[in-house]
C-alpha cells in the first residue's frame, strides 16, 4: 500500500493514532500507551495491513522531556510495507502493556528494553533481565546512568 | 499497576509449595557458556527428561559489551568499527548498514563504483561466512573433514580481503560516503580466480556432505520451524527462507546494485534443519553468480564522494535502515539530535531473533539434535549480545 | 628439540648415552606438548580456530594441536576475545580447573586493555590480568594466526627457561609477544620456517631485540 493510503486507513481504524510527519523516514504513527494492545492486535490481524513481523523494538531515553519513547518497527511479509509505531511513556513510572501475545519475539525485545532502560511491561509472561545479572543495579542505557566501573571521556 | 520482575532462580528452583524437589524426574543442566557446540559463549539452560529436551532457556549476556552505549558516545564514523565486532563473519555488511543509514540521514551521495564494490565485497563475505558455517556444522555433526575443507576455502577469500582492506576479519572498510580505500589492482583477477576455484568446490561439498546418509539422518525432519512461527519469531535470512518465506531484502528492496543482477532466492519447504542447510549451500551458488555478473563491470570513479568531512551531522530525526547479511536482516536505528554523535544507536541484529526460535523447535528432541539444530541456525553470539 | 642436537652420531659406541638434567627433559617435554583449551568468546576466536584447528596454519608443528574442550585435560588456556564482567568468574573457574602447570596466552587487544570497548562500556573488563595470571599477551585486533604462533613460541621459550618442577606455579611477569613492525607477512612466514628448522626458541622481546633476531643474520 502507498504510504499516504496506508496511514489514512490506519488512522481511520485506530482513531487514537496520530501520524508523525517530521523527522521519520517511513510511515509512522504515535499511540497513547493505553491503546497499544488493541492497536497492535488490529495491525496484526487486519487483512489490509497484515503486519505480521515485528522487526525491532527499542526505546529512546528522552530525558529532557521526561519520557521514554518506545519504537516498534513493523513489517508485513505479505504486502512488504513498513510502519513505525511510537509510544511515549512517563520516565518516572514507565509501565506499558506488553505486546508479546501478538508478536512472539516481542517477549525478548521487551526483556532487553527492561534490562537496559527499566521500562516495565504489564502482562509480560517472563519479565527478567536479559543481558545483565539479576542483581545489577540500574539500567545502563538511560542517559543519566553512572557507575564506578564505566570510564567516560569527560 | 504493579509489574512483577522475575529472576533466573524463579524458573529453575521448585516453587515453594512443591512437595519435594526430588519428586520429579526432570532436571536442569547447563550447556555453556564455555561449550564447543554453542559457537561462543551462549549458555543454554536445559530442562531435561532423561535425554529429551523439555525446555531450552537461553541465558545471554556473557559477551554483552555495551556497544549501543559506546555508539552513543562515538562519532558516526567511529561507530563503523564497533559494528565490525558484532557479527564478525558479516563485518562488511554491518559496516554497510550503518553507512547506508548515515548516508540517507545526512544526504551523502555515493557513485556507481562505490556501490559495485560494496556489493561484490558483501557477496564475497557471504561466501566466506557460509564456507565457515559449512565447516562448522560438519564438525558439530561429528565430521571433522568439512571443517578443514571449509576453512581452506575461506582462507582464499580472506586473502583477497587482506590485499584490498588490510584486515582479515574486522574490516572497517565501508564508511559513510564511500570506502576506506580503493580496490587493489589484483582484486578483480584474484576474485575471478577464487570463483573459478570455488565453483567445483561447492559441488564437492555436496558430494562430501550433502549426500551423506548420516548427515541426512541428523538433519532431515529435525527441528521443524513452520512459516508462521518463523515470522512470529521475527527470524530472517536463511532461517526464514528455509521455512518457505521468500523474504530477501536483496530482492524485495534492492540496495547497492542488486537491482541490476540476476539471481534466485533460495527457498526451502519444510523448515527443518536440512532445509536450512541446503538453502545456505544454494546461496553460495547464487553469490558466485552475482559476483560473476558484476566483477567485470566495475565502473570508473572515485572511491569516496565526500572529502573526509570531520564530523557528519545529520539533521534531527529517526532513521532506520536495513539490509541482508549472511545470517539475516540487520537493521540500524539512529536517532539524531543534530549533533555529531548519535543520540541513540540501536542495532536490530539477525541472530537475536533467530536464536529464540530455538526455544520452540528444540523442544522434544534429544540433546544431540539440539546441537544439530543450533548449528543449522548458524548463530554468532556477540551479535546477539551486542 | 634441544636434546637431539646433543645426541651423538649413531654407531659411536663410546657415547651412546645422553647427559642432561631432569629439569631440562621435563621442560622440553612440557613445552612441546601443550594442550590448549578452546576458549573463544568473540572475534579473536575465529582467528584462533584458524590457527589451531584449520588447514592452512598447522599448529601441530609446535606440538600444540591437541585442542581440548574441557579444562581438566588442558594445560594451555588461550583466551581469545572480549571478557565481560559476567564472564570473568567463568574464566577464573576454568583456569582453576586446569591441571598444574598451566599457562595462559591472552590474544587480542580486548584481553590486554579492553580494546575498542574501553570507554563507555559498563561491562567490558579492561584487561584480564586481574582475573587470571597471563604468561604471554599477543596484541592485535584480532592477531593473525602467525602472531598467535609467535606467542606460542614465546611461551615455549619461557617454559624452557623458567618453569621447573622444583617451582610449580612460579610465574614471571607477562610477556608481550608482538611481531616486530614493518615486517611483511612473507618475511614472517620465512622466519617461522627457519625457526622450526632451528630450535623453536625465540628471544624474549623484553630482554632482547626481537627485530634484530627476526631479520638479522
Ligand atoms: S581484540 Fe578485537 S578482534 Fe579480538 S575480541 Fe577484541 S574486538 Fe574482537
Amino acid at each position: 500500500m502507498e504510504k499516504a493510503a496506508l496511514l489514512e486507513t490506519i488512522t481511520a481504524l485506530i482513531p487514537n493514532a496520530k501520524v508523525i510527519e517530521e523527522g521519520v523516514d517511513r510511515p509512522a504513527i504515535e499511540l497513547p500507551p493505553a491503546h497499544l494492545p488493541e492497536a497492535a492486535k488490529l495491525l496484526h490481524d487486519t487483512d489490509d495491513f497484515a503486519f505480521d513481523m515485528l522487526c525491532a523494538h527499542t526505546a529512546i531515553d528522552r530525558i529532557d522531556d521526561g519520557k521514554f519513547e518506545l519504537i516498534y518497527q513493523l513489517y508485513s511479509t505479505k504486502f512488504h510495507h513498513y510502519l513505525m509505531l511510537s509510544v511515549k511513556v512517563d520516565r518516572e513510572h514507565p509501565v506499558v502493556p506488553s505486546v508479546s501475545s501478538v508478536w512472539r519475539i516481542a517477549q525478548w525485545h521487551e526483556r532487553e528494553v527492561y534490562d537496559l532502560f527499566g521500562v516495565l511491561y504489564d502482562n509480560h509472561p517472563d519479565l527478567r533481565r536479559l543481558f545483565l545479572e539479576d542483581d545489577w543495579q540500574g539500567h545502563p542505557l538511560r542517559k543519566d546512568y553512572r557507575d564506578d566501573f564505566m570510564l567516560t571521556m569527560e | 499497576m504493579s509489574v512483577k520482575v522475575k529472576t533466573l532462580d524463579d524458573l529453575t528452583l521448585p516453587p515453594p509449595g512443591a512437595d519435594s524437589p526430588l519428586s520429579t524426574q526432570e532436571y536442569f543442566i547447563n550447556m555453556g557458556p564455555q561449550h564447543p557446540a554453542t559457537h561462543g559463549v551462549l549458555r543454554l539452560l536445559l530442562r531435561l527428561d532423561g535425554e529429551n529436551v523439555r525446555e531450552v532457556i537461553p541465558v545471554l549476556g556473557y559477551i554483552h559489551r555495551g556497544i549501543e552505549k559506546i555508539g552513543e558516545n562515538s562519532s558516526y564514523r567511529q561507530t563503523i568499527h564497533l559494528v565490525d565486532r558484532l557479527d564478525y563473519l558479516s563485518a562488511l555488511m554491518n559496516n554497510w548498514v550503518v553507512s547506508m543509514v548515515v548516508e540517507r540521514a545526512a544526504g551523502i551521495e555515493t557513485n556507481d563504483r562505490i556501490e559495485y564494490i560494496r556489493t561484490i565485497m558483501a557477496e564475497l563475505q557471504r561466501l566466506q561466512s557460509h564456507t565457515l558455517w559449512w565447516g562448522v556444522i560438519g564438525m558439530d555433526l561429528g565430521a571433522f573433514t568439512p571443517f578443514l575443507y571449509g576453512f581452506r576455502d575461506r582462507e582464499y577469500a580472506t586473502d583477497i580481503f587482506e590485499e584490498t582492506i588490510g584486515a582479515r576479519l574486522t574490516m572497517n572498510y565501508i564508511q559513510p560516503g564511500g570506502l576506506m580505500n580503493d580496490i587493489h589492482p589484483n582484486f578483480v583477477k584474484r576474485t575471478k580466480e577464487f570463483l573459478e576455484y570455488l565453483k567445483p568446490k561447492i559441488d564437492e561439498y555436496d558430494e562430501l556432505v550433502s549426500g551423506n546418509a548420516i548427515i541426512q539422518k541428523r538433519l532431515v525432519n529435525i527441528g521443524i520451524l513452520s512459516a508462521e512461527d518463523a515470522i512470529s519469531f521475527g527470524t530472517t535470512g536463511p532461517v526464514l527462507r528455509a521455512s518457505g518465506v521468500p523474504y530477501d531484502l536483496r530482492k524485495i528492496e534492492p540496495y547497492g546494485v542488486y537491482g541490476k543482477v540476476e539471481f534466485d532466492v533460495a527457498v526451502g519447504q519444510a523448515g527443518d534443519s536440512w532445509d536450512r542447510y541446503i538453502v545456505r549451500v544454494m546461496e553460495m551458488r547464487e553469490s558466485v553468480k552475482i559476483i560473476e555478473q558484476l566483477i567485470d563491470n566495475i565502473p570508473e570513479g572515485d572511491y569516496m564522494t565526500v572529502k573526509v568531512a570531520k564530523a557528519i551531522k545529520p539533521p534531527e530525526g529517526r532513521y532506520y535502515g536495513h539490509l541482508e547479511t549472511a545470517r539475516g536482516v540487520i537493521g540500524c536505528f539512529i536517532v539524531s539530535d543534530g549533533k555529531d554523535k548519535p543520540y541513540r544507536f540501536h542495532l536490530r541484529t539477525p541472530n537475536f531473533n533467530n536464536l529464540w526460535c530455538l526455544t520452540k523447535i528444540a523442544k522434544g528432541w534429544k540433546i544431540a539434535d539440539l546441537v544439530a539444530i543450533a548449528s543449522s541456525l548458524d548463530i554468532v553470539i556477540p551479535d546477539i549480545d551486542r | 628439540m634441544g636434546i637431539e642436537q646433543t645426541a651423538p652420531a649413531p654407531g659411536d659406541s663410546n657415547s651412546n648415552f645422553l647427559l642432561t638434567t631432569l629439569d631440562d627433559v621435563v621442560s622440553w617435554a612440557r613445552k612441546n606438548s601443550l594442550w590448549p583449551l578452546t576458549f573463544g568468546t568473540s572475534c579473536c576466536a575465529i582467528e584462533m580456530m584458524m590457527a589451531t584447528g584449520a588447514s592452512r596454519h598447522d599448529i601441530s608443528r609446535f606440538g600444540a594441536e591437541v585442542v581440548r574442550a574441557t579444562p581438566r585435560q588442558a594445560d594451555l588456556l588461550i583466551v581469545a576475545g572480549t571478557i565481560v564482567k559476567r564472564m570473568a568468574p567463568v574464566l577464573r573457574r576454568l583456569y582453576e580447573q586446569m591441571a598444574e602447570p598451566r599457562y595462559v596466552i591472552a590474544t587480542g587487544s580486548c584481553t590486554i586493555s579492553g580494546g575498542p570497548f574501553i570507554y563507555h562500556s559498563y561491562t567490558t573488563l579492561r584487561g584480564i590480568s586481574d582475573v587470571v595470571p597471563v604468561d604471554v599477551f599477543v596484541p592485535g585486533c584480532p592477531p593473525r594466526p602467525e602472531a598467535l604462533f609467535y606467542g606460542i613460541l614465546t611461551l615455549q621459550k619461557l617454559i624452557q627457561e623458567e618453569e621447573t618442577i622444583g617451582k610449580p606455579g612460579y610465574r614471571r611477569k607477562p610477556v608481550t609477544a608482538a611481531l616486530p613492525p614493518n615486517m611483511s607477512i612473507d618475511e614472517i612466514k620465512e622466519e617461522m620456517a627457519k625457526l622450526l628448522e632451528q630450535q623453536a626458541i625465540v628471544k624474549d622481546p623484553l630482554k632482547g631485540d626481537s627485530t634484530e633476531f627476526m631479520r638479522g643474520r
